[in-house]
């Protein structure tokens, strides 16, 4: 038998299933790498909607108390636990203080909290991810052993532990809002960074050896220049869409939380403490409970349908 | 043709894309006659795949549909026909082979389990006697020690024996007509030899038709009887293979006989290889005419024309105006 | 599957369990000022229990003394004395403990019986209407935060219809099937919001693990053979699915003990997580230690078995 000689010299690849389809050329115009994610993330209807509303709800809580100037902690007595009306649309609570307003207040601490924790977390998992990624060996063992740790740790719990152990000392350094602030935001940053880590040191050891990068080596580009220059940008895309949904957890773990009456202070109406100050009056006053609880869902919803629509955009290759 | 098993009229099987509308298989006729080895050629992304597959509807519909053309099997059109009916063709009529033997068998089930999988189904044997009967198919296709072997897992075979396993499968309900996707595309050269070896002892002892998929002008050469070369989704000759060899037709054809490596010639008057010209036009908006025209050197006005499919000699068709 | 497998597998959690004990006493030692300093202050502990208590956490030694004597009283089940209920902390735990797996289990549960047959539909149909809505509801359910789909199965089955009790009771009296019909109400609310929020990112675990193996060329193979679509799904394409789903179920396994504690804390469930938050509102450290310590064994032990799963699933995993 003579074996077999290709029919021609053009490429013969073994494809599968979709070999007609994957052999029809690609589209002709070509897009800018920014435009075509755009391209994709448009189709993304759901993700269209979420950017919309969760655009409104950002406004809302930026520029929504210079318009609905009702303070937060105005007391009233003799109009609490009132449903909602026009002197108050979303109702008041056990105090007679006025729902929206502080929920407006409120929102802003809740997404600063979702933000910056997920800044943290960007932070330490890209510098754990690329010095794993970067150096071989041990090191890398190490902080990938770490990572796994991490990841089994019952995260709840321990972040309860840790504010539990260390809420009064960080009071009396930073006050009462600015200790648990960042005690809050370092906890929740400082157990979600795993993904983070892996998907760069994934990224880095996938193209650690393309051409690019030796190029780079080889024209005497430090290892730090090479991250950041070379690596980081190609890794840029699933952690956007990690980080999207680190920001919809971090909200929900502050709420929770505060939820769990281990967060904020009372003073401090984050939406998760004002469902937790009116979860004992839902058979009275649901409309407390309710509001606050949507905005946490709304928000969590939007951001979560925007990651997904991000990772049809960026990181096609990913389903999950 | 009094003994035609299948015969593929204007199938046309399109795939709905983002982008557009690709021809996989743009009007593609041919037939098979019982115990005859038909070869069919072309470079990758020429449709053949989708017509092999088409015949068995295993086609993912959406995105792809036939839109157009008749499948006939012993004279019967497989297109309209239900799920339930086509599971009944399926393994006991027509049998396929797949081009990549490593991810073609399920990793999780044991092959002897794969075999009696379809023993099961269609001969109304029992657990037990599948099994019994996937030894004894394993046993058909020379691998040793088929009693202990049945038990293992696809990731304890090599390449080449798992392709055997394959055929195993593939034949264990005696089909009429074995469809082989490049059965051997994906092995070393030395297995490839074994596996169509194999498959020539095994058309002789079960009596089948074969249909062998590939771009190999040489494995043509040696196992088939007649043969169609394919051109983007289209059947542009179709010969009994001396007359494709001896006289060859079509451009297409032409070029593909001359880029067979050959050590000898080679060798001796330092020629290189030719190859044809330029890519595959693309399936999505494919040029009206002929479509090979544009990497044709006898080109000529004519070519924007659809050219008919003229007979040339005793089953011997060509789709060229030369 | 060897027993070998099995073996290394053990072996394995050990490592595990040492560096959560480690994370845990680290952050123990961290916390700022004497964890027991309120001991002293506190009339409702005796003298000599508090001093027992220093010396047996030798809060002068070295850290590293610390460790080790911490490590060695866990080890042999001396965790300690609850300054609030008074008793010791095993017994504590061993109370409560079997409360939490039966909720936990029957979520999850619960979960997979919703989760598989829609996610498997939904990944085999993909982009079809009924995808569309599934996942869509899915996204829905894992953006509810826990507490908040709590208050809200409250509000409709407890306070508006009345079918419900509202919160959990220990001291149900009656006896034979009256008992379990109480038991079985009081329980459906706490299982229903942890499974259903299990069940949300199951559903887009199974069907992208669907998704993928669609694909793959066995799957045609299968069909090639004629043996039915149904066993084609049942057989090729669920049976190797699961195989991913399994390890994100161990990985989700921390967020399923943060969600129970957060729902016994709502339908004031008596297991290990309403005793953790309890235990944190009193200042009683070595429950919360002990409680933590727990949890995470609990994750990592379930992660063992994920692992066993996994290698069941995969016959190729314990041939490595």
């Amino acid at each position: 038998m003579a074996g077999s000689t290709p029919a021609s010299l053009t490429a013969e690849r073994p494809a599968g299933a979709g070999a007609a389809v994957a052999a029809a050329p690609r589209k002709q115009a070509r897009f800018s790498p920014g435009r075509e994610a755009w391209r994709r993330f448009r189709k993304h209807r759901l993700a269209m909607m979420s950017t919309v509303i969760l655009a409104i709800i950002l406004a809302a809580v930026l520029l929504g108390p210079l318009v609905w100037q009702v303070p937060i902690n105005e007391i009233d007595f003799a109009a609490k636990l009132q449903g909602p009306s026009w002197t108050h649309p979303l109702g008041t609570d056990d105090l007679g203080q006025d729902v929206l307003a502080r929920l407006l207040y409120g929102g802003r601490i809740s997404l600063a909290v979702g933000l910056a924790a997920m800044m943290v977390a960007c932070v330490v998992g890209v510098l754990i991810g690329a010095i794993a990624g970067m150096s071989r060996g041990y090191v890398e063992a190490v902080l990938m052993w770490l990572a796994d740790l991490f990841l089994s740790l019952p995260q709840l719990p321990l972040l309860l532990l840790i504010i539990y152990l260390f809420r009064d000392s960080l009071k009396s350094v930073f006050g009462p809002e600015g200790g648990v602030f960042i005690m809050v935001v370092a906890v929740i940053g400082g157990l979600r960074w795993m993904q983070v880590a892996r998907l760069v040191r994934a990224q880095i050891l996938s193209i650690r050896e393309k051409e690019f990068i030796e190029a780079a080596r080889a024209l005497g580009a430090s290892p730090v220049r090479q991250v950041v220059r070379h690596i980081l940008p190609n890794a840029l895309g699933p952690v956007i869409v990690a980080g999207t949904i680190d920001v919809a957890a971090a909200i929900i773990a502050e709420s929770t939380l505060s939820f769990l009456g281990l967060g904020f202070p009372p003073d401090i109406p984050t939406w998760g403490r004002v469902l937790f100050d009116a979860k004992d009056t839902i058979d009275i006053a649901p409309h407390w409970a309710l509001f606050s609880g949507a905005a946490i869902f709304l928000t969590v919803l939007t951001i979560n349908f925007i990651g997904d629509g991000l990772r049809d955009a960026l990181d096609p290759r990913r389903v999950l | 043709m009094a003994d035609t098993l299948l015969d593929i009229r204007g199938l046309k099987t399109w795939f709905k894309t983002d982008d557009g509308m690709v021809r996989a298989v743009d009007g593609v006729s041919l037939h098979i006659d019982r115990g005859e080895t038909l070869g069919v050629v072309g470079e990758s992304g020429c449709g053949k795949t989708v017509t092999a597959r088409s015949v068995l509807k295993l086609i993912d519909m959406p995105p792809g549909r036939f839109e157009a053309g008749q499948i006939l099997w012993q004279g019967r059109d497989l297109i309209p026909l239900s799920p339930e009916e086509m599971d009944k063709i399926r393994a006991r009529e027509i049998a396929i082979v797949f081009q990549e033997p490593m991810t073609s068998l399920n990793p999780v089930y044991t092959v002897g389990y794969q075999i009696a999988e379809v023993l099961h189904q269609h001969q109304n044997l029992s657990k037990r006697q599948s099994i019994q009967g996937a030894v004894e198919m394993l046993r058909l296709v020379n691998i040793p020690n088929p009693q202990k072997r049945v038990h293992d897992y696809p990731h304890q075979f090599s390449g080449g024996m798992r392709q055997r396993v394959m055929i195993a499968m593939a034949l264990s309900c005696k089909p009429k007509l074995l469809i082989a996707d490049e059965p051997t595309t994906a092995l070393d050269v030395t297995i490839q030899a074994q596996i169509l070896e194999l498959m020539q002892e095994m058309k002789d002892k079960l009596g089948m038709s074969i249909t062998l998929i590939t771009h190999a002008m040489g494995v043509v050469a040696e196992t088939c009887q007649r043969v169609v070369v394919m051109y983007a989704g289209k059947v542009v000759e179709e010969a009994p293979v001396e007359a494709l060899f001896g006289n060859p037709r079509h451009p297409y054809t032409q070029g593909l006989i001359r880029s067979i490596p050959r050590v000898d010639r080679a060798a001796a008057q330092k020629e290189r290889l030719e190859a044809i010209p330029g890519t595959v036009p693309s399936l999505m908006n494919p040029p009206a005419g002929c479509r090979f025209a544009a990497r044709c050197k006898y080109a000529m006005d004519i070519c924007s024309r659809e050219p008919p499919l003229k007979e040339v000699g005793p089953g011997h068709r060509v789709a060229c105006v030369l | 599957m060897s027993r070998q497998y099995v073996i290394r597998r053990i072996l394995l959690m050990i490592p595990s369990i040492f560096g959560i004990s480690v994370v845990l006493f680290t952050v123990l030692a961290l916390a700022p000022g004497d964890p027991f300093s309120e001991l002293a202050a506190n009339p409702a502990i005796p003298p000599e229990v508090a001093a027992a208590l220093r010396a047996k956490f030798g809060l002068d030694d070295p850290v590293w003394t610390r460790y080790y004597h911490w490590l060695i009283a866990m080890l042999h089940g001396d965790w300690g004395f609850s300054f609030a209920s008074r008793i010791n902390v095993e017994t504590l735990i061993l109370q409560r403990l079997p409360t939490t797996l039966v909720v936990i289990g029957a979520a999850q549960l619960l979960a997979i019986v919703v989760a598989l047959p829609v996610g498997v539909l939904a990944g085999t149909r993909p982009y079809s209407i009924f995808d569309q809505i599934a996942n869509t509801l899915a996204f829905v359910g894992f953006s509810l935060p826990t507490f908040f789909t709590g208050l809200l199965l409250i509000l409709v089955f407890s306070v508006q219809l009345d079918w419900l009790p509202m919160v959990y009771r220990t001291d149900i009296s009656g006896a034979g099937w009256q008992w379990y019909w109480e038991q079985f109400k009081q329980s459906i609310m706490p299982i229903a919001v942890l499974g259903l929020f299990q069940g949300a990112s199951l559903v887009r675990y199974v069907r992208s693990a669907v998704l993928d193996v669609v694909r793959l060329d066995y799957v045609t193979t299968a069909r090639s053979k004629g043996i039915g679509e149904r066993s084609v799904i049942a057989r090729h394409i669920v049976r190797t699915a699961l195989i991913p789903v399994v390890t994100l179920v161990a990985l989700q396994m921390p967020v399923i003990f943060g969600g129970a504690l957060v729902t016994e804390q709502i339908f004031r469930v008596p297991g290990i997580g309403s005793l953790l938050i309890s235990a944190m509102l009193s200042n009683d450290t070595p429950v919360v230690m002990a409680v933590t310590f727990v949890l995470s064994c609990l994750v990592v032990f379930f992660n063992f078995i994920a692992d066993i799963l996994y290698g069941w699933l995969d016959p190729r995993i314990s041939y490595r």
